[in-house]
C-alpha cells in the first residue's frame, strides 16, 4: 500500500496507463472489508449457518475478504497483482494471530494470578496447608528458584564463557568445529532428558557416597546441576556471538604493544563484549529459572522450607506450579495462578532488562 | 612524528603504508569471499608471528599456558556432556530394558512399576510424541512464516523491531504457564472447536471421534504451536533478513510485485537455513514436557484421531509418571529419556548440519 501511495500520479492519464497498470484505490479495499464484514455476520450470525459463533464469523469475514480481494483486484488490477495483494494480507493477518495467544496469556495470567496476590503468599510457605486449606504460600519456592538458578549461573558463567574463548581465540581445526558444532546441537537438549541425566549420573550413583546413609537422596544443588547442562550451551553461543564482534584492530593494537594474547583477551576483548555477554547470560537465567521438568525430577519439590541447597528436597517456583495446578480444589489452582505470575514477572524483568542492556554495546550488530 | 634525521626509514614507512592497505584489501576479499564455502569456524584474528629473536622463550606453566588449557578444557566440557548423558542414561535404562516383559520397541502400554510382571513399551509414547509435535509444526509453521516475513520485509523497521521483541516476550514466557493457561483456559474453547469440527469436518479421520472432547492432541498440539512459534519466526526473520539486496532489487527491477520478489529471490535464497529453522522447532516440540503434561489427557491409544480425550508423549510420560515409579519404573523412564534423546538429538544434528553448510545463516537467534 505504500509503494501504492508513493508513486506520484501522473496528469496525463492516457500515459499513465499505459506506463503502469492500474491499481485499486485505498476506498475500494476499505469498501471490501466493510462488505466481507457485513456478509460474514449475515452468513454466520443472522443466518446460523454452520452454528456460527463470534469467532466463525471473524474469521469467515477474513475469507470473505480475501476472496473478494483477490476477484475484484484481478479484474481491475491483474492476476500478479491480486497474487500480490492476497500474500500481504495473509503476512499481516499472521501477525495477528501470533499475537492472540499473547494477549490471552497475559489477560488470564493478571485475572487468575490476582486473587492471591497478597503478603501471605509471599510469606508462607506450604508447611501443614493441605489442599483444602485456604492461605499458604510460594516464600519456599521463591527461595528455592533463587537458589538453583543462582548457584547454576556461578557454575555456567565461567565455563561458558571460557568455552566461547576457545572456540574465538584459541580454537583451530578439527576440535574446535567439533566443539561449535555441539554447542549448537547441545542447545536442542529438551529439559527433561537434562534431568534425566542429574537423576543418573548425581542422584542416583554419586549422591549415595555423599550422604551418611548411603541413599539417594534430592537436592536444590542436583537442580542447579541440570539447569547448568540447559544454560551452558546457550551462553556459550552468546558470548561467542559477541566475542566476534569485538574488532580485529584491537586485539592487533594489544598484540602490537606486545601484551600476552591471555591479557589481551581478558583485558581488551572481554570488557568491550561484556554487555552483550552479559545480555546473553541473563536470557539464559530466565529461562533456567522458569524450567519445570528437570527441577521436578531431581529437587523433588517440597511444602517445607529447605534453604539448604545441597541436602534434601527444594521446591522452586515451577514444581509448585505444577503441584498445585493438580490440586482440584478451590484453593490449589489459584495459587498456581499466583506462582505464574510470580514467575513470569521475574522472567520478564530479567528479559527486558537484559534487552535494554544490549542497546547500550558498542559493538554494532550487522 | 616525522622523523626528518631518519630519511631512509620514513620512505621505508611510507613504502609500507602504501603497500599494506592493498594488501588489506585484497585479504579482506577473498576473505568475504570464501567465507560461505569453507568452514570458517573458529579463526579469530591471526596472531602476528614476531621474529622472536629477542622475545622472552616460552615458558611451559606461564599464565598464557594456564589459561590455554582452561579454556580449552571448558569447551570440551560440551563434548563431555554430551558423551556422559548417553552413557549414564544407557546405564540406568538397561536393567530395566532387561527386567522388561514385553517388548520395548514394539509393546503399547507402559506398566514398569508392577512388581512382579513389568511390562512397557515406548511405541504409543513415541508415536504420540512424533504426531503432536508434527501437529504443532503445521500449525506453526506457516504463521511463524509469515511474522517473519512480516517483520523482516513488510512492516515499518521500528514497527518491526517493538514487534519482535513481542515475539520474543512470547519465547520468555516458561512453559509450565502455557501448560496451565491451555488446560485451565483454552480447554474450553477447544471442547468447542472440536465438536464443530467433528460435526462440520467428521469425515476427515483427524476429526473423527465424537467425545469426549477436551484434553486431547489438538489442545496439547495448539499450546505446543505457540511454544515453538517464537523460535522458527526468530530464526527465519534472521534468514530472511541475510537476502542480500542485489538480489531482491533485482527481482523488483523485472518488475516483480512484492510478493513475487520474495518467491523469487528471498525464500529460494533462504530455503536451507528455513528447512534447519523448522527442524530446530521440530527439536524443541518433541522434547516440551510439562505444558504437555498438563494439557494432554494421557493413555496407550494409538490412532489418527486428535480432538478426543487422551495423547501422551515421551517427555510428558516422565514428568507424569516419575512419582509413583519404582526403581524398575524410574529405570523404565530414562530408558525412555534415552529414547527422546537419540530422537532430539539426530533432528538437531541434521538442522546443524544444513545451517553449517550454509554458513551465513548463523543468526544471533538461538
Amino acid at each position: 500500500m505504500t509503494s501504492m501511495t508513493t508513486i506520484p500520479t501522473s496528469s496525463s492519464a492516457p500515459l499513465t496507463n499505459a506506463l503502469r497498470s492500474r491499481r485499486l484505490p485505498v476506498w475500494a479495499l476499505v469498501a471490501i472489508g466493510v462488505a466481507a464484514a457485513v456478509l460474514a455476520v449475515l452468513l454466520f450470525k443472522v443466518a446460523g449457518l454452520m452454528d456460527g459463533g463470534w469467532v466463525l464469523t471473524l474469521v469467515g469475514a477474513v475469507l470473505i475478504f480475501l476472496i473478494g480481494l483477490s476477484v475484484i483486484s484481478s479484474v481491475v488490477e491483474g492476476r500478479r497483482a491480486a497474487r500480490n495483494r492476497v500474500a500481504t494480507s495473509l503476512i499481516y493477518s499472521a501477525f495477528v494471530l501470533a499475537l492472540v495467544p499473547l494477549v490471552s496469556v497475559v489477560i488470564t495470567l493478571l485475572n487468575k494470578g490476582r486473587t492471591r496476590l497478597d503478603g501471605t503468599f509471599f510469606n508462607n510457605s506450604m508447611r501443614n496447608i493441605t489442599a483444602f486449606d485456604s492461605g499458604g504460600g510460594a516464600y519456599h519456592a521463591i527461595v528455592g528458584t533463587l537458589e538453583q538458578a543462582g548457584i547454576a549461573t556461578l557454575i555456567t558463567v565461567p565455563l561458558g564463557v571460557a568455552g566461547a574463548i576457545y572456540i574465538v581465540e584459541y580454537g583451530r581445526g578439527r576440535l574446535a568445529n567439533t566443539i561449535r558444532f555441539f554447542v549448537d546441537v547441545m542447545t536442542g537438549i529438551p529439559s527433561i532428558v537434562a534431568g534425566l541425566f542429574i537423576l543418573a549420573f548425581w542422584v542416583l550413583i554419586v549422591s549415595p557416597h555423599l550422604s551418611s546413609t548411603h541413599q539417594p537422596f534430592n537436592s536444590g544443588f542436583a537442580a542447579a546441576l541440570a539447569l547448568f547442562v540447559l544454560m551452558l550451551p546457550t551462553v556459550t553461543r552468546s558470548t561467542e556471538e559477541m566475542l566476534r564482534l569485538v574488532p580485529a584492530s584491537l586485539r592487533e593494537g594489544s598484540f602490537a604493544l606486545g601484551i600476552a594474547k591471555w591479557k589481551t583477551i581478558m583485558r581488551i576483548v572481554i570488557p568491550t563484549a561484556l554487555p552483550g555477554i552479559v545480555t546473553g547470560i541473563m536470557l539464559a537465567v530466565a529461562r533456567a529459572a522458569g524450567e519445570t521438568a528437570p527441577v521436578l525430577l531431581v529437587a523433588g519439590g517440597t511444602p517445607n522450607r529447605n534453604f539448604n541447597p545441597f541436602e534434601g528436597n527444594q521446591e522452586s517456583l515451577s514444581v509448585y506450579i505444577y503441584d498445585q495446578a493438580a490440586a482440584a480444589t478451590k484453593y490449589g489452582p489459584p495459587r498456581a495462578w499466583t506462582a505464574a505470575l510470580t514467575l513470569v514477572a521475574l522472567v520478564l524483568l530479567l528479559t527486558v532488562v537484559a534487552k535494554l542492556l544490549s542497546r547500550r554495546t558498542k559493538l554494532n550488530q550487522k | 612524528m616525522s622523523q626528518p634525521s631518519f630519511p631512509g626509514s620514513a620512505e621505508a614507512a611510507s613504502a609500507a603504508s602504501a603497500d599494506s592497505p592493498n594488501d588489506l584489501t585484497v585479504q579482506d576479499d577473498t576473505r568475504a569471499v570464501d567465507i560461505p564455502r569453507h568452514r570458517s569456524g573458529g579463526r579469530g584474528p591471526v596472531a602476528p608471528m614476531g621474529g622472536g629473536g629477542a622475545l622472552p622463550p616460552k615458558r611451559r606453566f606461564g599464565a598464557e599456558s594456564v589459561f590455554r588449557w582452561f579454556t580449552t578444557g571448558a569447551g570440551t566440557i560440551v563434548l563431555v556432556i554430551i558423551v556422559a548423558i548417553a552413557i549414564f542414561l544407557i546405564v540406568k535404562a538397561v536393567p530395566a530394558i532387561k527386567a522388561d516383559k514385553a517388548n520395548f520397541l514394539t509393546h503399547f502400554e507402559w506398566f514398569p512399576n508392577d512388581p512382579t510382571d513389568p511390562k512397557f513399551g515406548i511405541a504409543s509414547l513415541a508415536f504420540g510424541t512424533v504426531f503432536s509435535s508434527a501437529i504443532a509444526l503445521v500449525l506453526a509453521v506457516p504463521v511463524a512464516l509469515g511474522i517473519a516475513l512480516c517483520l523482516s520485509h513488510y512492516a515499518h523497521k521500528r514497527l518491526a523491531n517493538g514487534l519482535g521483541f513481542l515475539i520474543d516476550l512470547l519465547a520468555a514466557v516458561p512453559s509450565i504457564v502455557f501448560g496451565l493457561w491451555g488446560r485451565d483456559y483454552l480447554v474450553d474453547p477447544v471442547r468447542q472447536l472440536s465438536g464443530w469440527l467433528h460435526k462440520y469436518f467428521g469425515w476427515i479421520p483427524l476429526f473423527g471421534s465424537d467425545g469426549p472432547y477436551g484434553k486431547s492432541i489438538l489442545l496439547g498440539s495448539l499450546v505446543l504451536a505457540i511454544m515453538v512459534l517464537p523460535i522458527v519466526t526468530s530464526l527465519s526473520r534472521e534468514v530472511f533478513r541475510q537476502t542480500p539486496g542485489m538480489n531482491e532489487e533485482a527481482a523488483l527491477a523485472l518488475g516483480a510485485t512484492k510478493w513475487e520478489m520474495i518467491r523469487m529471490a528471498v525464500i529460494p535464497y533462504g530455503r536451507p537455513g528455513l528447512i534447519a529453522s523448522v527442524m530446530l522447532g521440530l527439536g524443541r516440540a518433541l522434547g516440551e514436557t510439562i505444558a504437555l503434561a498438563l494439557t494432554l489427557g494421557g493413555g496407550w491409544a494409538v490412532g489418527s484421531d486428535i480432538i478426543h480425550d487422551g495423547g501422551n508423549s515421551i517427555a510428558a510420560n516422565i514428568a507424569n509418571g516419575f512419582g509413583e515409579a519404582n526403581d524398575i519404573g524410574r529405570g523404565a523412564l530414562i530408558a525412555s529419556g534415552l529414547v527422546l534423546f537419540a530422537i532430539t538429538l539426530i533432528v538437531n544434528m541434521i538442522a546443524r548440519a544444513i545451517v553449517y553448510r550454509r554458513r551465513e545463516f548463523i543468526g544471533s537467534a538461538v
